[in-house]
């Protein structure tokens, strides 16, 4: 089962944290079709977050057909993210990011400049893509 | 439905101060609202007038849609707790519950007792630890499953372990019983995690009032070289300015997307969001409601 956790630093809503980690987990493959997620209140008793904010992250993933919520059941994955096919190359690209990683570690880049790198350059890209 | 708490125009003088004056506010219901404000701002004073304890000076104040003093039977689904959770020392753990039973028309025995895990029923109150009394008025509180639970400074006292055991049980109480919660409490940290819905009092006025995420999301900081201010696109007003250096730090109400490439964009944090408008250094420009989902009162 899926377990949530929170960052109150990122500056992202909690709901969407739950709405990101969930997708997170689908496309990763680490929860699929017809997996349970936590109820409301195991997730509010974990993480002492208002219930509505739970609410409002399921049913954000219910409308976009990720989940469905079966009445007094729970609520359960509905669809996946991750295409089948593609989930062998995941490890692939894992490999090759770790070895880059272990590059810009040797090049004496702390945690914070390489995700600064990363997101810098993921940008830059998909801004080059749409012009 | 009428909301949980309507406020108009609300005031409450002690002799010649003024603690709360001209309070407007709609609590929507369902909401974890974090009532804040330094301290004398008037939070414990609008609680009290909402459970009925005080009466005002001016204006009105609706709970549930009725009087609070000239119909008190609406307090049966009304949970407060005020602060410091003043309990009778000398009675045990069950007694104060059976009290509170029998003082009750409604008693959940079950949501009491799942918030009382682990707390032995005869031990006196007046020798429990700070989180158990918390716990315990908790429970007393959310026994006659209220439809509002009003909480003055439960965070006071209690050591961060103690606070967020107080918090996931508020919040399980929450997910059982639908109510509506305003939890007033100077520290913004101890609220950020839950509330939805702030309400923000300086002076005894009401200066910030709405949904957390509009707020955030009408909210950015601004950060470039320091230069002459002029009006920027996107920017409806400015909230407060910082220099330091040859920088330059605004943080700003939005009514559109910033795209000026001079300015670095970001989002801001709701501590940081309330500490500048409770700091008196520079007040925006109030905007008439109507125009707005969102009001201030300067």
């Amino acid at each position: 089962m899926i377990e949530f956790h929170l960052d109150p630093r990122s500056g992202v809503a909690t709901y969407l944290q739950i709405v990101q980690q969930v997708k997170e987990a689908l496309r990763l493959g680490t929860i699929s079709v017809g997996d349970q997620l936590p109820t409301v209140r195991e997730v509010v008793a974990d993480l002492a977050i208002n219930p509505n904010t739970v609410a409002k992250a399921y049913r954000d993933l219910e409308r976009e057909g990720l989940v469905v919520a079966r009445q007094g059941r729970g609520t359960f994955v509905a669809s996946t993210l991750a295409p089948a096919a593609s989930l062998p190359h995941y490890e692939a690209l894992r490999a090759e990011l770790e070895r880059w990683l272990e590059t810009a570690e040797g090049a004496g880049l702390d945690e914070e400049s390489i995700r600064a790198l990363i997101s810098a350059t993921l940008r830059e890209m998909l801004a080059r893509r749409v012009a | 439905m009428s909301p949980p708490i309507d406020a108009r125009r609300l005031g409450k003088r002690f002799r010649r101060d003024w603690v709360l004056r001209d309070c407007t506010l709609t609590i929507p219901e369902g909401a974890i609202v974090g009532l804040t404000g330094a301290n004398a701002a008037g939070k414990s004073a609008l609680l009290s007038l909402a459970a009925g304890l005080l009466a005002p000076s001016e204006g009105s104040i609706e709970v549930l849609g009725r009087d609070p003093l000239r119909e008190p039977a609406v307090l049966a689904e009304v949970g407060y707790v005020a602060q410091g959770a003043p309990l009778y020392r000398s009675f045990t753990v069950a007694e104060t519950t059976e009290y509170a039973r029998r003082t009750n028309s409604c008693w959940d025995e079950e949501l009491v007792a799942d918030v009382l895990t682990r707390i032995a029923s005869r031990t006196k109150v007046g020798s429990l630890s700070a989180g158990e009394r918390a716990r315990l008025a908790l429970a007393l509180a959310l026994g006659k499953r209220p439809r509002l639970v009003l909480l003055d400074e439960p965070f006071a006292g209690l050591d961060p372990l103690a606070g967020r055991e107080f918090l996931q049980l508020l919040m399980d109480g929450v997910a059982e019983t639908a109510a509506t919660v305003v939890i007033a409490s100077h520290v913004i940290a101890d609220i950020e995690r839950v509330c939805d819905h702030i309400v923000l009092l300086t002076g005894g006025g009401v200066r910030l009032e709405g949904d957390v995420e509009e707020l955030l999301d009408s909210h950015r900081i601004l950060m470039g070289p320091r230069r002459p201010l002029g009006s920027i696109r996107g920017v409806r007003s400015i909230v407060r300015e910082r220099y330091s250096g040859r920088q330059l730090t605004l943080l700003v109400r939005s009514d559109g997307p910033i795209f000026d490439p001079s300015w670095t964009v970001e989002r801001v944090g709701l501590e940081e969001l309330l500490l500048a408008y409770m700091a008196p250094e520079r007040m925006p420009v109030p905007v008439p409601p109507e125009r707005l989902p969102l009001r201030w009162h300067g």
